[in-house]
């Protein structure tokens, strides 16, 4: 299996969703696109499966959500009940309203940090990690399409250049 | 263009007529002596309003009974004045009954009339956002918008011949246009600046011009644009609606202080414009996607696909959100502070009204959340209708208890007449609005957006 990659560069987005759309068709695997701000509708293009981030917040809102009732319950109700505003202290349920505020933020709080970290672990980032763009054009303004190469060097090289690729070129990948 | 099938004028015609028959019930069986009105409590005692009593009040305070005190107190003096509280209680408790009693036909009718014009009020201002933001997913649905905003006008009338009816003494649902009671409170009177039946009136007159002026000027653009060369029409739609979005939300917050915070004179709330506008937004935005799923069902707005009624599920949901966040806003402020003339508001409806009251959240909110939260249900005609029809029927809840407590105390009772009200009004929204859809193609194909539009996917 040879490690050897096209590169192919890109300098629109659109032109960059409608070569997708060409390759894909034409039976060529894309590895990987980069590109230098999220392009609308390039995941479908890709198709790539549907993001599951979203059930993964609920859960971690509803956590947060109990983790919320639960501190509340020990703060203000179990460990030092105080008396505001001639609140009944000794009563979750009737203290509710009160900290309907804290149970939201929580909700929040757990569901956006959740899912950054959740983000991060599965995209393999974290600090000081050595960035992974083959090209540092990509943090510019041009797209770069990543295609594995089987011996058909010519036709692929054809097919990009007539996608409106800007530039085309064999990499060599390190393993 | 469309036209107005046979099988739905019918549909409307027989909502009408059962809703009639309803509020005629209504009518006819409202006591008409305080004799009467004994009786009928004395006789229906227990299942009428049984299950809202011992269903114990969330924030049972600590000095509930003083609270209690203050409460009746408050309540008697609003009919009566204070004077003959203290002796003959038993006298003035049956004339308050009686009064809430003969309210209950009329707040019925009320709250109904209000409710379907609120709906076609709130979809004028969906439509006047999406005017003055020049929204590039939304022309399809113009016609659909126009037809529910042609309600607006005869809806507008009703409710202002009840106000009127109202201020001529048929019933006492605003208790500050009795003078007699003004006299005895001095609440009131201070506020007769403001709350005097001319004023109240002709506010109320100002109003449904301004809205009827931007919705026939709107709609006589939109016409004409769809024959047009240029985009002149367009733009005059464009700066007319920027400038009735704001007087819209002025005079709405006005509205809602003079049609609903006003039945309850001696309370206030600051975010009460809010509130309003938010209940009546949703609706407004359910009306749409239900009135557009039915003319897709029935293979018309075939312009229309999935990403449209994506958008309005997007919308159903978060306005359902900010809806619950203005409730609790408005409820968390009061039940702390615990001020005896605010937190009165609260403690007849959470002990008089605790289903309805709680029942319209799980209604309003924990039932849209749950089934409008995941992004491919919003796509789906069967679970938008469902929950629409949830959230409809919630926000007429909504509406019910803004009116109801203040009306009829703890007399409220879904009956014919609140079923027939809400029938009444809801055929003879249905026959408007359906009636209007017939006047125009549905397509409004001069809009320059209208490629956008239709092209729109997410």
């Amino acid at each position: 299996m040879s490690n050897k990659v096209v590169h192919a560069l890109y300098d629109d987005d659109d032109v960059l969703l409608s070569a997708v759309k060409t390759i894909r068709s034409e039976k060529h695997h894309i590895e990987e696109v980069y590109t230098p701000f999220p392009v609308h509708g390039l995941d479908k293009a890709l198709g790539l499966e549907d993001t599951r981030i979203a059930i993964m917040a609920f859960i971690y809102g509803c956590i947060g959500l109990c983790v919320a009732v639960a501190m509340m319950n020990f703060i203000m109700i179990d460990d030092w009940p105080q008396n505001i505003g001639g609140k009944p202290s000794f009563s979750y349920l009737e203290n509710m309203p009160a900290f309907v505020p804290i149970m939201f933020e929580l909700t929040v709080f757990f569901a956006a940090h959740l899912m950054v970290i959740t983000f991060y672990m599965r995209s393999k980032l974290w600090p000081f990690k050595k960035a992974e763009n083959p090209n540092p054009l990509t943090t510019d303004d041009k797209f770069l399409v990543e295609i594995e190469l089987h011996d058909n060097e010519k036709a692929l090289k054809a097919l990009l250049k007539k996608s409106g690729a800007i530039d085309v070129s064999i990499i060599e990948k390190p393993e | 263009m469309y036209t107005f099938p046979n099988k739905l004028r019918n549909l409307a015609i027989a909502f009408m007529v059962i809703g009639f028959l309803g509020l005629a019930y209504g009518f006819i069986t409202a006591p008409s002596t305080i004799e009467e009105a004994k009786a009928m409590v004395a006789s229906s005692h227990g299942d009428g309003h049984g299950e809202s009593h011992d269903a114990a009040p969330a924030d049972s305070h600590g000095e509930e009974t003083s609270h209690a005190i203050s409460e009746s107190h408050e309540t008697s003096s609003e009919e009566h004045g204070t004077t003959s509280h203290e002796e003959g209680h038993d006298t003035s408790h049956d004339e308050h009954l009686f009064h809430q009693l003969s309210n209950k036909p009329w707040a019925a009718l009320y709250v109904a009339a209000f409710f379907f014009f609120m709906i076609s009020l709130g979809v004028l201002a969906f439509y006047g956002i999406q005017r003055a933001a020049q929204a590039g997913w939304s022309p399809v649905l113009y016609r659909v918008m126009e037809g529910i905003t042609g309600y607006l006008l005869p809806g507008g009338i009703i409710v202002i011949v009840i106000l009127a009816l109202s201020g001529m003494h048929f019933n006492h649902l605003f208790i500050w246009m009795d003078p007699e009671i003004v006299a005895h409170d001095k609440l009131i009177a201070g506020k007769t600046g403001f709350l005097n039946l001319p004023f109240f009136l002709s506010r109320a007159v100002f109003f449904l011009t301004g809205w009827s002026l931007y919705r026939y000027f709107s709609r006589k653009f939109s016409l004409a644009q769809d024959e047009a060369n240029d985009i002149s029409n367009h733009k005059k739609n464009f700066r007319i609606s920027a400038a009735f979005l704001v007087f819209y939300i002025v005079t709405e917050s006005i509205m809602s202080w003079d049609w609903i915070m006003s039945i309850d004179p001696h309370w206030f709330s600051t975010l009460f414009g809010w509130y309003v506008f938010a209940s009546m937004f949703v609706s407004g935005i359910t009306a749409i996607a239900l009135v557009t799923i039915y003319l897709k069902s029935k293979g018309y707005l075939e312009f229309v696909n999935d990403s449209h009624i994506h958008d309005l599920g997007k919308f159903m949901f978060g306005i359902s959100v900010f809806w619950t966040y203005l409730w609790f806003s408005q409820f968390m402020l009061i039940w702390y502070s615990n001020i005896p003339e605010e937190v009165t508001y609260f403690m007849t409806r959470i002990e008089d009204y605790n289903l309805p009251f709680f029942g319209m959240v799980v209604m309003n909110f924990i039932f849209p959340l749950l089934i409008l939260m995941n992004s491919d249900y919003k796509r789906i005609n069967y679970f938008i209708v469902m929950a629409g029809i949830v959230i409809i029927l919630g926000h007429y809840m909504d509406v019910f208890n803004m009116i109801m407590p203040s009306a009829v105390g703890d007399q409220w009772f879904i009956g014919a007449a609140e079923i027939g009200g809400f029938l009444f009004f809801l055929g003879l929204f249905i026959f408007v609005v359906f009636k209007e859809l017939t006047k125009a193609p549905l397509l409004a194909k001069g809009d320059p957006y209208m490629g956008e539009s239709e092209r729109f996917h997410y």
